[in-house]
């Protein structure tokens, strides 16, 4: 397990243990924080899980897909720090990862 | 008898969603969901995809976890379906025998999977794709079966095509109509999901029926109307879905095909409401015909719109429709409603698997494909809210962004 930090839209902040191999999209979701649909269940074609991630951790994070880059360009609330948490997978690498759950679109 | 503030019938994606958006919305009264199923809510798209496949356990394809039904107080009632409605009395008499009472209902019980009625429809061995337990009997079945025959080419039968073909079984797909995708799509996206089938092994049948399903402890053929006998050791039945409203349309429910819902979701009867797969809705983007959508999206968003109207705070649905489905290597993304087009435009070439196509009604955008093009759907999306009219030689045109087309 490995521990990741989700702050919530209203501004609360958790810790959570995070499976290692599944989404961070998966754990926040597991965790029972239902402002995260993630809809499309984690295969790439919403964005309904965007995150916005704690910069200090860019380097370690996969490269961003073509794809997700497009699907982020869909949410009016990008920032250089959004990421589609499905498409961010649990390793220790990601230990105390702190990501923020982006508003609504 | 128990008596609850809201009662939602079905625990697909809307009745879920129904249940969290009230919560979400600070909803304090009492919530129970009755559902037909043994299982907790869970992602039906995957049964035919990635759960199918074996890729993704069942505890993932859960929609919440366990636990957060009774953390949020939302009481489950699972394997239990709603027999009756009395409106009058605001009680549900349910399959066990037991009287449920409402304050509000929130009709969500999807539909069932449409029947097989020929000889042999009975046999052991055909399966639908709508529930888990249907996978799982497929998926337990798969290990000593070679042909399979999947009768219909929606996107189910397809999706169930690309799976199984993987598996290494001989698999034919049987189309009464002269193209796949018929009821859902132009023309062109038809050919190309025929030829990638046809390129990975799957035997595509178009304009063909089936005259009778025969064997012996189970289906060992499918016969065809024009007399041939395609081997069959499980047949896939893949015909559509019929809405799950018997029990409102016998409580004088308006409706017909699904039941029918005004802009929040209310239907004809006082305090019922109904979202998802069964409520038939006029929906903006189809010009306000009335339709059904079997969609995640739909869903979804009707559920928050129900949630909005009893939280005190109704707002109209007009959620942008879309949609997705993964075969093979292609992914498929939708939006807008193509029903009744009048034209479609192809945008890049089929041929190097990543194209859109571009539905006109009246000339304007009415709905784009996209195939391995998610660039297309997200700034297509824009063209379809803005019912755009642009000429047919700016919109096949992969030079000029889409989103570049909206102002001109």
């Amino acid at each position: 397990m490995t521990t990741i930090k989700v702050t919530t839209r209203n501004g609360d902040t958790r810790d959570l243990q995070a499976q290692e191999g599944f989404s961070v999209m998966e754990a926040i979701r597991d965790a029972g924080i239902e402002e995260v649909l993630a809809l499309c269940g984690g295969c790439l074609s919403c964005a309904t899980c965007h995150v916005y991630v704690d910069p200090a951790f860019t380097d370690v994070l996969p490269p961003l897909s073509d794809d997700e880059n497009e699907l982020l360009d869909s949410s009016s609330h990008r920032n250089e720090c959004s990421r589609l948490s499905c498409q961010l997978v649990v390793s220790d690498a990601l230990k105390g990862l702190a990501v923020t759950v982006a508003p609504e679109d | 008898m128990q008596r609850h503030d809201v009662v939602i019938v079905g625990a697909g994606h809307a009745g879920a969603q129904a249940a969290v958006a009230l919560r979400q919305r600070s909803f304090a009264g009492s919530i129970t969901i009755v559902g037909e199923e043994a299982e907790l809510p869970y992602e039906r798209p995957p049964l035919s995809k990635e759960y199918l496949a074996c890729d993704k356990a069942f505890e993932r394809i859960l929609i919440r976890p366990a636990n957060f039904w009774a953390e949020k107080r939302i009481q489950m009632m699972t394997g239990r379906r709603v027999d009756l409605v009395a409106p009058a009395t605001k009680t549900l008499t349910l399959s066990d025998g037991s009287a449920l009472g409402y304050g509000t209902l929130i009709w969500a019980a999807g539909g069932h999977a449409r029947q097989m009625t020929c000889d042999g429809s009975d046999l052991a061995g055909l399966h639908s794709v709508r529930n888990r337990a249907d996978a799982d009997r497929i998926m337990t079945e798969l290990p000593a079966v070679e042909n399979i025959v999947v009768i219909g080419g929606g996107y189910i039968g397809l999706e169930a095509a690309a799976v199984l073909i993987k598996f290494g079984k001989r698999v034919t797909v049987i189309e009464a109509q002269d193209r796949v995708l018929a009821r859902v799509a132009g023309v062109s996206l038809s050919r190309f999901f025929e030829a990638a089938h046809r390129s990975r092994g799957v035997d595509i049948r178009l304009g063909a029926t089936v005259d009778c399903i025969a064997g012996d402890d189970r289906v060992r053929v499918v016969r065809l109307s024009s007399g041939e006998d395609i081997p069959a050791d499980l047949v896939i039945v893949g015909i559509g879905i019929v809405p799950a409203v018997e029990p409102l349309l016998t409580a004088g429910a308006a409706g017909g095909n699904g039941v029918a819902v005004d802009r929040e979701c209310r239907t004809s009867l006082p305090d019922v409401f109904a979202i998802g797969d069964c409520a038939l809705h006029t929906n903006p983007f189809a010009d306000g015909a009335p339709i059904r959508l079997e969609s995640v999206q739909n869903a979804n968003d009707m559920a928050a719109v129900a949630a909005k109207a009893i939280t005190g705070s109704p707002e109209p649905y007009a959620a942008v429709p879309w949609f997705w489905s993964n075969q093979y290597d292609i992914k498929l993304q939708t939006v807008g409603i193509s029903t009744g087009h009048e034209a479609e435009i192809v945008r890049g070439d089929p041929a190097t698997g990543a194209f859109s196509i571009i539905y006109l009604k009246q000339g304007r955008v009415c709905a784009l494909d996209c195939v391995n093009a998610v660039r297309d759907y997200v700034q297509g999306r824009a063209l379809v809210v803005g019912r755009a009219v642009i000429s047919p030689d700016l919109l096949s045109d992969v030079a000029i962004p889409l989103k570049t087309l909206l102002a001109s």
